[in-house]
Parts: C-alpha cells; sequence; structure tokens
C-alpha cells in the first residue's frame, strides 16, 4: 500500500517571543500568548528562503530511507512563499537532492495546505503506477505586516515527504479533501504582506473545512474518533487544533505531540506536516494518526495514516522535530525587522 | 559573484559544485580535487578524472570574522568566513552560519547546509549553494 518511506524537516534556528513583539506594539504581552497560545515563533535566517528550507528538509528525507535519489521521479513544493513568482522551487529542490534529469516537478499554492496536496499527488503517481517515489514538501517563510495580528503567528519552516509503495514507515490509508471558495485570506501579486478577514477566518473557514475533511475521511474509512491515537490539524495559533479536537471528539491528548505552533508558530504549508513528522518521530506500529491540513481560499486534506513496524529501524537516522526546535537563538524586534527586511530601506 | 558579472552559462555549470558539491577524483592516483578539475595535475595525461560528491563534512581549517563585507553582504556582518578542510581531503572557502561566532575554532566540526548566497538585485537571479555549520 502507498505511504510514507521517509521523511524530514526544517525549522529555522532563530526565534521571537510573543512578548517581543507585543512590547513594540503596545500590547500586553501575556494576554497574547493566552490568546493565541503562541509563546515564541521562528524567523529565518537572512540566508534562508522557502526553497533553501524545503532541500534541507528534503536532504533530511533522503537520509531517513536512504534511497538512490534518482528514483524520485516526481516532486511537488507547496508553499505560498516561492522565492520566484516565475521560475519552480521544485527544480532547485530536484537538482539539490541529486533527483535530476528524470522526473517530473512543479510548485504548487494553496495558502497553508499545499503541501499535503503535494502529497496526495504523489500518491497518486505511485498508486498509478506512473512513479515509483515522490517527493511532496510544504515550505515557507510566511509574512505578516508589522503591527497587525499574522505578525504573533506567522513563522518559517519545512517538512518533506517521500511517497511511495515499497518501505513505508507508515501506510496511507485514505484521503480525504473539502474545498469551497471562502474569501478569508489572500495576498495579491506584487504585495508584500496578506490581507485577511480577522475572525471570518475561523468559523466559516478554519473549523468548517477542517472539520468536514476530518468527518468525511471517517465516514469514507468506516472509522470514528476514538479509532485514532494522534490527531494533528493546521495550527494557524495554538488554541485553533484544541477547539477543532473538540469539535471532532477528540481527546485533546492526542492532539498535543504534533502541535507546534506554542513554540515555532504557524508554519503555514508546513505547519500540519511538522506536526505528523513530530507525531512519527515518537509514534508506535500500529498506531493511527488523522491528519487534517487547512489551507485558506479555502479547503483541507485529509489523512489516515497506520504506522508500520519499520518505523523502529529507521528511527534516529536523522535530526528530529524536537532536536530543531531546541536549537533556538532568540531575537530582539530590531533584529527581527533587520532580518526579515521589513524596513522599507531593506 | 553574480551572474551580472559572471554570466548565466557560468552560474548554470556551477550548479553541481554549489548545490551539491561535486568535484572530481583522479582514478589513477585517487587525488581528490575541489571544484571539478578536468585534468589532475599531478598525472596529467595519464590521469582518469570522475565526478566525486563529497560527503559535506569537515572541519576548520582557518578561519576569519567579516566585518567590512563585499557589496551585498552588508546586512550579515560580523559573519564568519572559514577554509573548511572537507572529510575526503580537499579544502574550500566557505561562510558559516547558524552558529555562534565564538563556537568556530580551528579544527572545529562542520557540515555543509543549502542557503542562499546572493541575490542580483530584486529582479535577478537568486544564487544558491553551500555553506557550513558548526555540529551539534
Amino acid at each position: 500500500m502507498v505511504g510514507i518511506v521517509g521523511y524530514g524537516v526544517h525549522i529555522p534556528r532563530y526565534r521571537i517571543k510573543s512578548e517581543e513583539i507585543a512590547r513594540i506594539w503596545g500590547d500586553e504581552g501575556g494576554g497574547v500568548k493566552d490568546g493565541l497560545g503562541i509563546m515564541e515563533k521562528s524567523v529565518p535566517g537572512m540566508d534562508e528562503d522557502a526553497a533553501t528550507m524545503a532541500v534541507e528538509a528534503s536532504r533530511n528525507a533522503v537520509r531517513y530511507c536512504n534511497i538512490n535519489p534518482k528514483r524520485i521521479n516526481a516532486i511537488f513544493v507547496g508553499s505560498e512563499s516561492h522565492p520566484y513568482a516565475v521560475k519552480p522551487t521544485a527544480t532547485i529542490v530536484a537538482e539539490a537532492v541529486g533527483a535530476t534529469p528524470h522526473l517530473t516537478a512543479a510548485d504548487m499554492q494553496f495558502a497553508c495546505k499545499a503541501g499535503t496536496t503535494a502529497i496526495q499527488c504523489c500518491m497518486g503517481m505511485c498508486t498509478s503506477g506512473m512513479i515509483e517515489y515522490g517527493l511532496g514538501i510544504g515550505t515557507d517563510v510566511s509574512q505578516g505586516r508589522p503591527g497587525d495580528a499574522l505578525e504573533y503567528s506567522a513563522g518559517a519552516g519545512s517538512a518533506a515527504f517521500i511517497i511511495g509503495n515499497d518501505g513505508v514507515v507508515a501506510e496511507i490509508d485514505g484521503t480525504y479533501s473539502y474545498t469551497t471558495d471562502t474569501p478569508d485570506f489572500w495576498r495579491r501579486p506584487g504585495m508584500d504582506f496578506p490581507s485577511h478577514g480577522g475572525r471570518f477566518t475561523g468559523e466559516p473557514a478554519y473549523f468548517k473545512h477542517t472539520v468536514n475533511a476530518s468527518k468525511g475521511l471517517m465516514e469514507k474509512l468506516g472509522l470514528k474518533p476514538s479509532d485514532f491515537d494522534y490527531a494533528v490539524f493546521h495550527q494557524p495559533n495554538g488554541k485553533f487544533p484544541i477547539q477543532v479536537a473538540k469539535m471532532l471528539k477528540i481527546e485533546v491528548g492526542k492532539v498535543k505531540q504534533g502541535l507546534l505552533a506554542p513554540l515555532i508558530g504557524n508554519t503555514y504549508s508546513a505547519a500540519s506536516l511538522i506536526g505528523l513528522a513530530s507525531v512519527l518521530d515518537v509514534a508506535k506500529p500500529g498506531n493511527r494518526i488523522l491528519v487534517t491540513s487547512f489551507g485558506s481560499g479555502a479547503g483541507s486534506d485529509s489523512f489516515c495514516i497506520t504506522v508500520t513496524d519499520r518505523i523502529l529501524e529507521r528511527r534516529g537516522k536523522n535530526r528530529n522535530v524536537i532536536q530543531y526546535i531546541g536549537d533556538k537563538e532568540y531575537l530582539d524586534y530590531g533584529m527581527y525587522v533587520k532580518q526579515r527586511r521589513t524596513l522599507k530601506t531593506l | 559573484m553574480s551572474s551580472v558579472t559572471m554570466g548565466l552559462p557560468m552560474t548554470w555549470r556551477r550548479i553541481p559544485e554549489r548545490y551539491g558539491l561535486i568535484g572530481s577524483e583522479c582514478e589513477s592516483c585517487k587525488t581528490k580535487y575541489f571544484p571539478v578539475r578536468k585534468i589532475c595535475p599531478k598525472c596529467r595525461r595519464r590521469g582518469k578524472m570522475r565526478d566525486l560528491k563529497f560527503c559535506g563534512r569537515g572541519k576548520v581549517y582557518s578561519y576569519t570574522v567579516i566585518h567590512s563585507p563585499p557589496s551585498g553582504f552588508e546586512l550579515e556582518t560580523p559573519y564568519t568566513m572559514a577554509i573548511v578542510e572537507l572529510e575526503e581531503g580537499p579544502r574550500l572557502t566557505a561562510q558559516i552560519v547558524d552558529s555562534d561566532i565564538t563556537d568556530v575554532k580551528i579544527g572545529t566540526l562542520v557540515q555543509m547546509v543549502f542557503r542562499k548566497i546572493q541575490e542580483d538585485g530584486k529582479e535577478g537571479l537568486i544564487h544558491y549553494g553551500f555553506k557550513f555549520s558548526v555540529v551539534k
């Protein structure tokens, strides 16, 4: 059965605390931290972008399963912060992991869910026999306008998953998507920062799509919430995934291992996938994982994933999520502005 | 280093070297080279060169901290440039990132990371390639 053969993540080293951002804008630091459920967020280095992080995560994924990268016949990179408007991130990744030239490659964009859609594409191509292995990536250096609520949450990170039929560490039992045209969040061409509908991003957008995709998946596979050992949801903040778990009647404790927004913020296309990687870092054979992404605009992809025995052989071959999160250096707001180049003169 | 000065074809030719640390090995005398060489200076016409992918690990052979940078690197100062001796032997010059300046010493173990090197302004090409970080 098609599944995850290898996975890897990259989380930049730099962090800024919510309290430090609140200090600049006159917000009450503790209130912001509690309100969003975000203590600090990841910040990319000056020389990092969605492509460099995708390469780092992909190299980790290849190292994890030790396959010849020439056997990767498709690479799809999901991001809303591709470094070029025209010129694929996927070709940079393909070259850097050594998968060129006999493969297909493309970039994808669907706000925060293009990474899971990239995985669905790889699943379809593997299942149909078009390719041997596919590499699906979610990667983002997300933007938040200075002073906007998004500035507290917009983080950076990347996750890469090698999908195939042989040698899987976790089988993908099924996937289900739920998509509508919902204008909750967008960025027009040439604009540096996105616009959003404030509270409108919640009920009609995040919750509606996440709940319906998760319910649709369970219905399709004949499963109920208690059948899952872990649940990972898109995490625009630290609170929404907990709320959505309650709405789906999933125990809150099952969400915690994959809930990283409190420590790294919202990593957009990578958010649910880094959460899945964190679960795979500790999951036992036989564990069943529910993963549901959300992308504004809006849609959700839901997956049911069952861990195989092989995961125990591969564990420890790579730098895991906790190691990335633990290696950090704090920035003050001045350094953050310089590093993110949000000053007009930079 | 920019494509404006060195041209797109040159940038393109160097992608294997910069992205994947591809160098050369002489099959006759087993000497390894980085970057790629077409001819082994030891064996000359008896040499037979092949591509070799270096593993990306090495140690600091020497280093310096840059406070007065070339154009394009002004925002990154102070930063560390090092001569890195790769595990396989050859030495190369690279920036050390994601590491405290005080952690870089002669002999410090480092590993290759993939980073943005330089941009040709806001409309030009983005140049990617290897840098190194201290092994933790």
